[in-house]
């Protein structure tokens, strides 16, 4: 669209040029165009349902566009499927990784590759290719012990071995620490040094303008514009990106901090073999009106604290979680909740909610103790639609039809949902695990006011979130969690990215317990 | 060319509806080619098998009779189904409750009992059922074993169980060495509602119980407990509701009502243990819980659809001298029809080029 004579004189190596996809009645692409030159990292932003993703598929051949070209070296391609962009050079590092948890790395890559080629050849070559990209990865050990950015670097080096001319990573640090994220990203720099390009897809404004050449921004499914990220900042960049200013969380610290409302006290999950998950010596008190953050690397004992908090996994010691000065440790959710507790999963189908059932029912999987909508073991209908239609109304969850069922949600609005159903329930206690992941910006921002304004009525909130950002920007106090140890939460005012950076990789590895974070 | 199958997002709810239709019409069709194959006018066949039926008092009569069991054991599978726990022993269950409170009427056998035996066999035939159905499902809960596979195999213990004691201690001493117990007293026999005919106090029973069941299942909590564990394990885990609870509380409805149903038929129709007290009703109502959508109101209705099967089978036996295996075609298509319209109503079947790997 934006595209001059001039520079598709530049042969890009693969660009589209008005590609069109529809599901349904969704436009996912609507005439989106973009062009990936030899040697640069060209960046791929734009918010949870931009397109971006159904742009990717529809480059590696996994869609078909419904209109609209691809230019391969200038050249028309056709891709039917993603062996056929694989032979020409274009290979993807999905968010989600296809490894085998039982198989080691060389076993792993072995499989992915057309054709027989013996393990130990194999793994030479997986070794040349670690040194000349700097990627850390030993071919015989076990991919079920490595961690998720060494899981990430493997399938860098799988893609790696087709020399591939254009690398298209999938928000490839949404995983990995501060740290490792740096050597992701000296990788990068080597590959588009050697001529190949990098599609890197992301949200994160900071890094996209210190790594890549140029940008492309989609929004709603639409080209927005294509940028040199160096010559934008990050707030014009969040403006192309969402359309309108990006609403900062008001930070309001004005209000008294209360009586604890949460208490663990040397809290021990041990693992359950096939994941190490496992929870080793946690204490951390929330106090009424006050917002704790658990930042941390996702598989680092974030669901096992979740769940022993939310009473899905209790724990043999009642005092070790105390919520309002009740031992809660041996109660199960129900009874957990009749303390005043509120609980937000991660995931949002299949544990927040259930996929396949209504909106209204959903609203009885945490509510059915509170008394008002279940009388005498009977649900009580209009009671149950009542509130139903409180929390619609109230969080401005948007859906078609009456009371659909909750897959057919946008996230953001099924998130709107649940954390509206456990706010309705005037808790003194909300654990939030990763509140605004995979939510619109709008949404995301909707999501952090309402519960900075539970707090300041008195409500203690725990936050459980990836998102480093995110955590700084709206709450009070940060622990850092890393394989299952967490530290003590220190005042966001007196911490750094860095600090917070060095603690979520410290315990890989080698045990950096001796940093005085450990208050146990 | 490969085939995959992809899940559709959006079904509308009359697709849905349409299944237990669509697997009927296709049931028609398959038995249209079957009786072809074998000779006879396909039309005077199905006259014979699911219209001549419903002409006379006598196999009205006879149609509900056979419904009753299939509405009891279809109305407690639906518990399980929900659930999402695969019972397939209810023909066991049915068994084992029969044996329990068989027990009973042999025991008071020839003594002055009152009319408390009736309903004490009845008692007893829910607690045999509960008690054979709890077996699966404690090696689920404690094992990790497949309910399918163990619930299936407790079928056969029941029966040979069943099949010894009629052979050995329960054999009527005047019975001509058959292997059949002392016809039951009048006080451990199911009344009869109307003057002639088989038609007993058993349906009343289960209309109760069906009753009950659309009420437990769509309007309270246990219900709605029992519908998440099923759709959404983990969300039932999340909303409290505790797993193993819920597979005990399922099997042991399904169970009992299964033994129910037996004691129910030994009571009303047979009035005395033998080697065979059921024709696979336990298998059946797999089927008119399926066709029924686990409704227990819909279950009613498809276990009169398959009651027809039994009785016009034997119709078909005598007039056409058609095998009762032919009954068991139908019912068998039936489910198969069943299965595989809501699989293609919820997936859709598309082709692919080349099988890629992501």
């Amino acid at each position: 669209m934006a595209e001059t004579d001039g520079s598709r004189a530049s042969a890009a190596l693969l660009e589209a040029v008005g590609l069109t996809k529809r599901f349904g009645a969704l436009v996912a692409n609507d005439h989106v165009s973009l062009a990936i030159r030899p040697g640069e990292t060209h960046a791929l932003l734009g918010e949870n349902g931009a397109g971006k993703s159904t742009l990717v598929k529809m480059l590696c051949g996994l869609l078909q566009p419904d209109s609209g070209d691809l230019l391969h070296d200038g050249q028309p391609v056709v891709f039917p499927d993603p062996a056929s962009s694989r032979a020409k050079g274009i290979s993807v590092v999905f968010q989600h990784f296809a490894l085998f948890d039982a198989l080691t790395v060389v076993e792993n890559v072995a499989l992915g590759l057309p054709g027989y080629e013996p393990l130990p050849a194999l793994a030479a070559r997986i070794e040349a290719c670690v040194h000349r990209y700097g990627l850390a990865v030993e071919p015989y050990r076990r991919v079920g012990e490595l961690s998720v950015g060494e899981r990430q670097r493997v399938e860098i080096v799988r893609c790696l071995l087709g020399e591939p001319r254009v690398l298209i990573l999938d928000e490839p640090t949404s995983v990995l620490t501060p740290d490792e994220s740096e050597s992701l990203f000296r990788t990068v720099d080597l590959l588009t040094g050697e001529g190949r390009a990098v599609l890197f897809i992301s949200h994160k404004l900071d890094e996209v303008r210190r790594l890549c050449h140029r940008a492309t921004v989609l929004r709603g499914g639409k080209f927005i514009a294509e940028v040199d990220p160096a010559q934008e900042s990050s707030a014009s960049l969040a403006r192309l990106m969402v359309g309108a200013d990006v609403p900062r969380t008001p930070r309001l610290v004005t209000h008294e901090l209360g009586e604890p409302r949460l208490l663990i006290r040397n809290l021990s999950i041990p693992g359950d073999g096939s994941r190490g998950s496992a929870l080793h010596d946690i204490t951390l008190e929330i106090r009424a009106g006050e917002i704790v953050g658990v930042a941390g690397v996702a598989g680092n004992g974030q669901t096992a604290l979740f769940e022993a908090l939310s009473g899905e996994r209790p724990c043999a010691d009642a005092e070790a979680v105390v919520i309002d000065k009740t031992p809660a440790g041996a109660l199960d959710p129900t009874a957990r909740r009749a303390l005043g507790a509120g609980f937000v999963p991660e995931e949002r189908l299949g544990h927040a909610a259930a996929p396949d059932m209504r909106l209204s029912d959903n609203v009885l999987l945490t509510t059915h103790g509170d008394g008002a909508i279940v009388r005498q073991g009977v649900v009580r209908r209009p009671v149950l639609f009542a509130c139903f239609q409180e929390i619609v109304k109230r969080f401005d969850v948007r859906f078609g039809g009456k009371d659909p069922k909750a897959r057919r949600l946008s996230g953001g609005n099924l998130q709107k949902f649940v954390i509206g159903r456990e706010v309705l329930r005037e808790p003194v206690l909300l654990v939030v695990d990763q509140p605004t992941w995979g939510v619109d910006a709008a949404a995301a921002a909707f999501i952090r006011t309402t519960l900075r304004a539970k707090a300041a009525e008195g409500c203690a909130v725990l936050v459980i979130s990836q998102d480093l950002d995110e955590l700084l920007e709206f709450t009070d106090r940060i622990a850092v969690m890393s394989e299952g140890r967490l530290t003590a939460p220190v005042p966001v005012a007196e911490t750094s990215r860095e600090a917070i950076g060095l603690a979520m990789g410290g315990a890989h590895g080698h045990d950096h317990g001796g940093e005085g974070t450990h208050a146990a | 060319m490969p085939l995959r199958i992809e899940r559709q997002e959006h079904i509308s709810g009359l697709r849905l509806t349409l299944v237990p239709l669509i697997a009927i019409a296709f049931t028609i069709i398959v038995g249209t080619v079957m009786f072809v194959a074998l000779g006879h006018d396909p039309i005077r066949a199905f006259g014979i098998y699911f219209i001549e039926p419903l002409t006379d008092t006598w196999t009205l009569q006879e149609l509900v009779v056979k419904a009753c069991p299939l509405m009891l054991i279809g109305t407690g599978l639906a518990f399980c189904y929900r659930a999402n726990r695969w019972n397939i022993g209810a023909e066991g269950q049915y068994v084992a409750g029969a044996v329990l409170g068989s027990w009973l009427a042999l025991a008071t056998h020839g003594t002055d009992a009152g009319p408390w035996v009736l309903p004490a066999m009845l008692a007893l035939g829910v607690i045999g059922g509960a008690l054979w159905g709890l077996i699966p499902a404690f090696l689920r809960v404690r094992f990790g074993a497949s309910e399918i596979l163990t619930s299936l195999m407790l079928v056969y213990v029941a029966q040979l169980g069943l099949d010894y004691l009629v052979r050995g201690p329960w054999r009527d001493p005047q019975g001509f060495n058959f292997p059949q117990s002392v016809t039951f007293d009048d006080v451990a026999l199911m009344p009869l509602l109307l003057g002639e005919g088989r038609l007993h106090g058993g349906i009343l029973i289960a209309l109760v119980v069906i009753a009950a069941a659309t009420f437990v299942l769509g309007r309270t909590l246990v219900g709605y407990s029992i519908e998440l564990a099923g759709s959404a394990p983990r969300a039932a885990a999340f909303a409290g509701f505790d797993e193993r609870r819920v597979t005990y509380g399922v099997f042991a409805v399904s169970g009992g009502l299964a033994g129910l149903a037996g004691m129910i038929e030994v009571t009303g129709t047979i009035g005395q243990m033998q080697p065979s007290i059921s024709p696979g009703y336990g298998f059946t109502a797999i089927i008119a819980a399926m066709l029924g959508r686990l409704h227990p109101v819909l279950i009613l209705v498809s276990s009169l659809v398959l009651a027809l099967t039994y009785i016009g089978g034997e119709a078909a036996q005598i007039t056409m001298r058609l095998p009762f295996d032919v009954t068991r075609v139908f019912q068998g298509t039936l489910l198969i029809a069943i299965l595989a319209a809501d699989v293609l109503v919820r997936y859709r079947v598309r082709r692919v080029e080349e099988v890629g790997h992501a």
